[in-house]
């Protein structure tokens, strides 16, 4: 709603270029406007969790105080920071090695049939068994390393980018195409000038889909076998029924899913300035 | 528009006639070479089901920088007779020739306007226009010219860097039309180019394309829904039957080549051309 200014249709040619680039101010002001909302629910629960657990309505070895949670973030920050930093590596490792496969895979279905019907079947097999299941046997197979977390994140988050890409290369305008092959463009022309551009916002849906989905592929990696990580901490936690620590490895999990969101998120504004602008303004997917 | 009145002057100066003919007052060349000539051409489309005629027994020949309308009712094909001549489809049977070339693919040298401007979301008005450069690999510094020739002549000067979402329906349109018309096309093609605007912008706009088309000699063949938006802009109106579509009658309203908007529609030649043309649509097929 407060972006509706922005997409108007310019009446004056001079104010085009202005309004294609809001100033820092403005842009500061909308987003606050934006997540004022969230924000407030946030520190609603966050007043309700310190309110349940300062009555004592529940055991503190069942629900931690905020303040011994956060005890344990103040005490302990080498220790998470370190456990935090291997579950984020293998994240963004499995997240890199799925898009590049995934669009890579995305291309060439879209372009070969015989290859889409070949592969599609498998992909929805290998998206369809539990990755929770397999885990185990990517640790008897790899070993305690960090590589079958980073092969977990890698297969958990491929397959939403595979079909966002499919449904960005396929949702490209007919009648584009048909006036690029009266332009006389050569398929490639065609795929760098015209597909690609076009499928990145739905890309781009996916792949936010896909980093969070990466988080949970490495942490779960780590929960069958591992000695570092934020799975090996929560389960580690777990064991000596250590609450305070089980919260504060949660915190910074999702701390972590949600500043790759953000990244991924500034990434898609920065390269597709055109569709950020277009879209009304919520911070989540519109999609 | 704001800005639509005023560079009429500066257009006539800068465009130049890409056909070797000269156009005559009548917008009809007196040449005998047609640039498209359509020889008793039929389409079928085969489906699992069954078989579709789209066109059967079409002829048509257009003379060289000649403006042609094509009015029919909802599915008759007239946008299948367009693809053909683009080489985007094959005919059945018969066969069409663009110059004296026979089409067997897609041809390069037409421009093709849609119904929806079809343009790069990303890209600003101007490198929407350069796009048909680029895939072309014409010359930067010439096709920056001509673009922006183009641009004074459609009236979407300082609008250059606006992205499509930015420009209103028309504008929009505009654009699609200077990248269509940007590497000189001997024939230019226009499936419902104005079909999805208002009706007091597509007035304007049929007078722009009026004058754009006095102005390049460019041949044109226009398919529309609106018969009064056929017979001002054409010299003649191929009238179509509905499926399996063919030619039913061709219409020459005899309009002078000035054609004034109001003036034009105070005609009594407007009103006899536009009444036979109903009448040969028959009442429910076509609203215009």
């Amino acid at each position: 709603m407060s972006q509706s200014a922005v997409s108007t249709a310019p009446v004056k040619p001079a104010g085009v270029a202005e309004r294609a680039r809001p100033s820092l101010r403005r842009r500061t002001v909308e987003a606050a406007e934006k997540s004022w909302r969230p924000v407030a629910l946030l520190l609603a629960c966050f007043v309700a969790w310190w309110v349940i657990s300062a009555a004592e309505l529940v055991e503190s070895y069942l629900v931690p105080s905020p303040g011994a949670t956060l005890d344990v973030l103040l005490d302990k920050p080498d220790y998470l920071w370190q456990h935090s930093w291997v579950t984020t590596y293998e994240t963004l490792l499995g997240f890199v090695i799925a898009v590049v496969v995934g669009v890579v895979a995305a291309v060439v279905m879209v372009y070969s049939s015989t290859v889409e019907k070949t592969l599609y079947p498998i992909l929805l097999f290998a998206q369809v068994v539990p990755k929770i299941a397999i885990a185990p046997l990517f640790v008897v197979w790899l070993g305690f390393g960090i590589t079958p977390k980073i092969l977990i994140a890698v297969l958990i988050a491929f397959f939403p980018i595979v079909i966002s890409m499919v449904t960005g290369l396929k949702a490209v305008d007919p009648e584009m195409l048909q006036l690029s092959a009266t332009m006389g463009a050569s398929p490639w022309q065609t795929f760098l000038k015209i597909r690609f551009p076009a499928s990145l916002p739905h890309l781009f849906s996916g792949l936010k889909v896909a980093v969070t989905l990466a988080v949970t592929g490495a942490v779960v990696g780590e929960f069958v076998g591992a000695n570092e990580g934020l799975g090996y901490v929560i389960l580690q936690a777990n064991g000596n029924l250590d609450t305070p620590m089980l919260f504060a490895g949660l915190l910074v999990m999702s701390l972590i899913g949600v500043i790759l969101f953000v990244i991924v998120e500034i990434a898609e504004q920065l390269l597709l300035p055109w569709h950020a602008s277009r879209r009304d303004g919520s911070v989540t997917t519109s999609y | 528009m704001p800005n639509d009145v005023t560079h009429s002057q500066a257009g006539t100066t800068l465009e130049k006639a890409d056909v070797t003919k000269s156009v005559t007052p009548g917008g009809r060349t007196e040449a005998a070479a047609a640039a498209v000539r359509i020889d008793d051409v039929a389409v079928r489309f085969r489906s699992k089901k069954r078989d579709v005629t789209a066109l059967t027994d079409v002829s048509l020949d257009i003379a060289s920088g000649e403006f042609v309308a094509i009015v029919g009712p909802s599915g008759c094909g007239k946008s299948t007779l367009l693809k053909l001549v683009a080489g985007l489809l094959g005919p059945s049977a018969g066969e069409v020739r663009l110059g004296d070339e026979r089409v067997s693919g897609p041809r390069h040298d037409i421009g093709y306007v849609f119904q929806r401007a079809a343009l790069l979301e990303w890209r600003s008005a101007l490198r929407n226009i350069l796009l048909q450069a680029e895939i072309r690999k014409l010359p930067a510094a010439e096709s920056r010219a001509r673009a922006g020739e183009l641009i004074r002549m459609t009236g979407l000067e300082g609008f250059e860097e606006a992205l499509p979402h930015e420009l209103s329906g028309g504008m929009q349109q505009r654009v699609a039309l200077c990248r269509a018309l940007l590497h000189r096309p001997p024939v230019l093609l226009m499936d419902e180019p104005f079909g999805a605007l208002d009706a007091l912008t597509r007035e304007q706009m049929n007078v722009e394309l009026r004058r754009i088309w006095q102005e390049t000699g460019t041949t044109v063949i226009l398919v529309t829904h609106s018969i009064s938006e056929a017979v001002y802009l054409a010299d003649r109106v191929v009238v179509m039957s509905a499926r399996p579509g063919t030619v039913s009658e061709i219409i020459d309203a005899g309009l002078p080549a000035e054609r004034g908007y109001s003036e034009t529609m105070a005609r009594p030649e407007f009103g006899t051309a536009t009444t036979r043309i109903r009448e040969l649509l028959g009442a429910a097929s076509a609203a215009d």
